[in-house]
């Protein structure tokens, strides 16, 4: 019998913004714990939240990157449950009134619906060391966004390309790291399984902590085999909260249906409405970066192959390099071989490489000479003109000048020669060698070629 | 005069002028304080802090044990706070002190603000100035009580459905509760943060229209305060207040207990005679005040208190795991009127109910909201007693919650629509104080308190003995 996975995610993202969602406390990452804390994140009697506006900003921009519908209008409301991480006994979120809904995003050409967008606090981390357990409020009230997607991923795969393009989104909006392994962004799919063809979704099972990419396919993977075990032996799948065990690269249960909590939600008293203005709304669409797929288009549209357009989207940090660089060179492709081959994590300053990328192409300089240059400027921070003047790398291309270098290697090598003059004609390229290693890698390798073609007659 | 006689605005005139010393006035307030038998104070200042220049220039303040003073412990009166300290200023206190204004103690009041006779305060009963048998009302008992009994000449209370003006009108003092928004609540312990106002209880309304020009107005920190103006009260207050009408809603008053009606129709004759009007008024939905009151309070409180868990601060029992340290806490740290809101407030939110419950209650306070304004367009106050009956005695309706939750059935809706109302000294009843209640339109406290102090020196209601 075949079966299909049916998949659904529920994501949240840790917003980078300056100060935490209700108080001033500053969200760093790696901070000793407890420093970053007050009364307010603390949850200490009598304080009070104040909605960070820069946190709204973000997920308005996350919002309208996954084409969601914005509610003009929208409220706080408190989750309560009792959690020692949980400062105030409940979670400042949002729960009829989310920011956006009812979005979508492409995935390699397939639509993913959104169901939802909204903004809520982070919750203290807990670490557990021998017997105790130590709470660290650091990490209490950092914005978070939660966007949940409707049930259109079916398999392991569509999962991780849709966490990845997610990741790479949210980057270019410059609202969050997105990096999985420091829980910036953590993904809580949930699975269910049915039989080909039938339209009625099985039981669903949500996954949790799943800490990198890696987890989340092997996870996603494991369950749907397990749900296939079940109902292939004629069980019933139960509803259930899921732990992934990482070493053991299995899922445990947490809790199961039965327990399933209460969370008594109701709008937030001490916040007003959440109202955005028509002006806030358009300034934040004014302001929008490009975004990914809009930049691969462009890059295509410049006249990069597809391959290359997509490595320059991927890595954001690379592809605003290259943009750097492409405006200096005016040469798109020749730029991006340069940015995507010859560089890997420390990029010169644009103009250098920029410099170099131009001399090769006026025939200036040889590309192995470009290459090296490169290395020195990226090493000792040297303009890459000081060290082509320095090193006297400027290219030969005088005629005369090469064909004595020419003649020099034919006298070096006079067996080579004899049988390239009887019409062994692969040893052209054994000669544009030996000629640059005459000139030091100074000669021009198309004039070498053709003054050697000249002497064959 | 004794110093301790002084109202609060006369002791910050007198040392301006140099004759007496803040020291003087520290040291006779704090002699009378610390000497109560009323059980008034929780926490006595342990020193005043350096004398300071401004509107409140040495007047002390009785603090209601909810609203945090820096290093002073902020008990709310309960088990679970017992060693609290206060690791920060209300921003009501931040501009009292900036003022001037001393603070001498905290005082004693109903565990979290939740009851009407201050006998539910871990920290024992507050006892009536009139009658150390009866009770002070409650839960700002022991701010009330200390204005009473001349402990302090002001002090704040906070005001939840009556928590401010009920006692006042039991102990014979003026208690102002302002609309919502306009004081900061930052700092103030949250009961039900919809409908918590901070107060102010005096001896003449004077310090009390002082005080609020201190204490009012935006705050960041406070997402519901207003950025509404605050007017120089303390000035305008002395301005003529005109003729005005006043509405009485008889189908609210209709239960109150004879003695207080009877006194209430004097008080309303005597109104007359001033020149004001009295009107009657219809409202409706009168009957569900108490209960949409309740709703709201309980299941806002029954979050509001989730915070005190064993985890970070006050009371912890230990326990093997972190839900046993939760629940041991709560059990022992939490008094029975305390867990019975938090129980009914958890009711009427939870699934299934919640829409039956507190869904209903919030649609109805809109219609009891916009049913208030109405009748505000039609007259310039709303007057009624403060509360259905006299003080009672220590211990009479303890046991009974409901017969308690009506001491607040004409104060709720000042809190269901989030308007200012001040409780007016009425004089007594068989040696026991009672008190009425004006109601006045949203951010009016301006007419509000010109109309109290007019009547303050032209009824007759005049506490200066």
């Amino acid at each position: 019998m075949e079966f299909e996975a049916v998949i659904g995610m529920e994501l949240h993202v840790q917003l980078k913004t300056e100060t935490k969602l209700f108080c001033s406390c500053r969200v760093e990452f790696g901070a000793p714990p407890n420093k970053n804390v007050c009364p307010v994140c603390l949850g200490m009697p009598g304080v009070l939240p104040v909605l960070n506006k820069k946190a709204v900003e973000h997920a308005l921009r996350v919002a309208i990157a996954l084409n969601c519908r914005i509610n003009r209008e929208s409220l706080f409301a408190r989750k309560n449950y009792f959690y020692p991480d949980l400062p105030k006994g409940y979670q400042i979120t949002q729960y009829t009134t989310p920011i956006g809904w009812n979005g979508w995003i492409d995935v390699n050409g397939k639509k993913i619906r959104i169901k939802r967008v909204h903004l809520e606090e982070e919750s203290a981390k807990t670490v557990l060391e021998g017997d105790y357990a130590y709470i660290d409020f650091n990490r209490a009230g950092i914005p978070l966004v939660e966007i949940v997607t409707e049930p259109d991923l079916t398999s392991p795969g569509d999962a991780v390309q849709f966490v990845k393009t997610l990741q790479t989104l949210l980057r270019y909006l410059g609202v969050s790291d997105a990096d999985m392994e420091k829980g910036q962004l953590r993904c809580e799919p949930n699975v269910s399984v049915r039989r080909r063809g039938e339209e009625k979704l099985g039981t669903r099972r949500e996954i949790k902590n799943l800490n990198s990419i890696r987890s989340l396919e092997r996870g996603i993977r494991y369950e749907i085999d397990q749900q296939i075990k079940i109902l292939s032996s004629g069980g019933e799948v139960e509803r259930a909260t899921l732990l992934w065990d990482e070493k053991e690269e299995v899922t445990r249960p947490m809790r199961m249906k039965e327990e399933e909590e209460d969370y008594r939600y109701f709008p937030e008293p001490d916040l007003p409405p959440l109202l955005l203005t028509e002006d806030f709304i358009k300034e934040i669409r004014k302001t929008m970066p490009e975004l990914p797929h809009e930049r691969k288009e462009r890059l295509i549209k410049e006249g990069l192959r597809e391959y290359d357009a997509d490595i320059l989207t991927r890595d954001l940090e690379r592809g605003r390099y290259y943009d750097e660089v492409v405006s200096l060179t005016s040469d798109p492709p020749e730029t991006a071989k340069w940015v995507i081959t010859e560089l890997k994590e420390k990029f010169p300053p644009a103009r250098e490489l920029a410099w170099i990328i131009n001399a090769v192409k006026e025939g200036k300089i040889t590309r192995n000479a470009g290459k090296e240059i490169l290395k020195e400027v990226i090493e000792k921070g040297k303009p890459a003109e000081e060290i082509v003047k320095e090193k006297g790398m400027t290219q030969v291309s005088d005629e005369e000048e090469i064909r004595k270098l020419v003649e020099q290697a034919f006298e070096m090598h006079p067996e080579e020669k004899e049988r390239l003059f009887s019409g062994e004609r692969k040893l052209v390229g054994f000669f544009i060698g030996e000629v640059m290693k005459l000139s030091g890698r100074r000669a021009n390798p198309g004039v070498v070629k053709r003054m050697i073609e000249e002497m064959l007659g | 005069m004794e110093i301790v006689n002084l109202f609060g605005w006369e002791i910050k005139e007198k040392i301006e002028r140099g004759e007496i010393s803040e020291k003087e006035v520290f040291d006779a307030f704090y002699e009378r304080a610390s000497s109560s038998s009323l059980n008034t104070f929780i926490t006595l200042a342990e020193g005043r802090e350096e004398k300071k220049e401004g509107k409140l220039r040495g007047i002390p303040f009785g603090i209601k044990d909810n609203i945090l003073v820096r290093g002073m412990k902020n008990t709310c009166g309960s088990k679970i706070l017992h060693d609290f300290i206060a690791p920060y200023d209300a921003t009501c206190i931040e501009r009292l002190k900036k003022e001037g204004g001393v603070i001498l103690g905290k005082t004693n009041m109903d565990e979290f603000a939740m009851g009407s006779s201050n006998e539910y305060s871990a920290f024992g009963p507050v006892k009536n100035p009139f009658d150390p048998e009866r009770v002070p009302g409650g839960s700002s008992g022991g701010s009330a009580a200390a204005v009473a009994n001349l402990e302090v000449p002001i002090a704040l209370g906070s005001d939840t459905g009556g928590s401010v003006r009920q006692p006042a009108a039991f102990c014979g003092v003026f208690g102002l509760k302002p609309t919502y928004g306009r004081i900061s609540r930052y700092g103030l312990v949250a009961f039900a943060s919809s409908l918590d106002q901070i107060g102010i209880i005096a001896r003449t309304v004077k310090d009390i229209a002082l005080t609020l020009e201190v204490i009012a107005g935006y705050d960041p920190m406070d997402s519901t305060s207003s950025p509404e103006g605050v007017p120089p009260y303390s000035k305008i207050i002395e301005e003529p207040c005109g003729y005005k009408t006043l509405g009485v809603p008889e189908e609210l008053i209709s239960g109150c207990d004879e003695e207080i009606l009877n006194a209430f129709q004097r008080t309303l004759e005597i109104l007359q005679r001033l020149g004001h009007k009295i009107v009657r008024i219809t409202l409706p939905h009168a009957k569900y005040y108490l209960p949409t009151y309740e709703i709201i309070a309980m299941a806002e409180a029954s979050s509001n208190l989730a915070r005190y868990d064993g985890v970070r601060y006050g009371l912890r029992v230990e326990g093997e795991s972190a839900e046993e340290i939760i629940e041991k806490t709560r059990m022992r740290g939490f008094g029975p009127e305390v867990k019975r809101r938090i129980m009914v407030g958890t009711y009427v939110l939870s699934k299934g109910y919640r829409e039956e419950y507190y869904g209903k209650a919030q649609r109805v306070r809109t219609i009891i909201k916009e049913e208030l304004e109405e009748a505000l367009r039609e007259v310039d106050f709303i007057i009624t007693p403060t509360a259905p009956f006299l003080p009672f005695k220590l211990g009479e309706r303890k046991e009974d919650p409901i017969k308690m939750y009506l001491s607040d059935v004409f104060t709720v809706f000042a809190n269901l629509a989030g308007l200012p109302a001040i409780s007016i000294p009425g004089g007594r009843i068989n040696g026991l104080p009672w008190g009425f209640q004006v109601t006045g339109r949203a951010w009016d406290e301006e007419n509000l308190l010109t109309f109290a102090y007019h009547l303050e020196r032209e009824g007759g209601w005049s506490l200066r003995q």
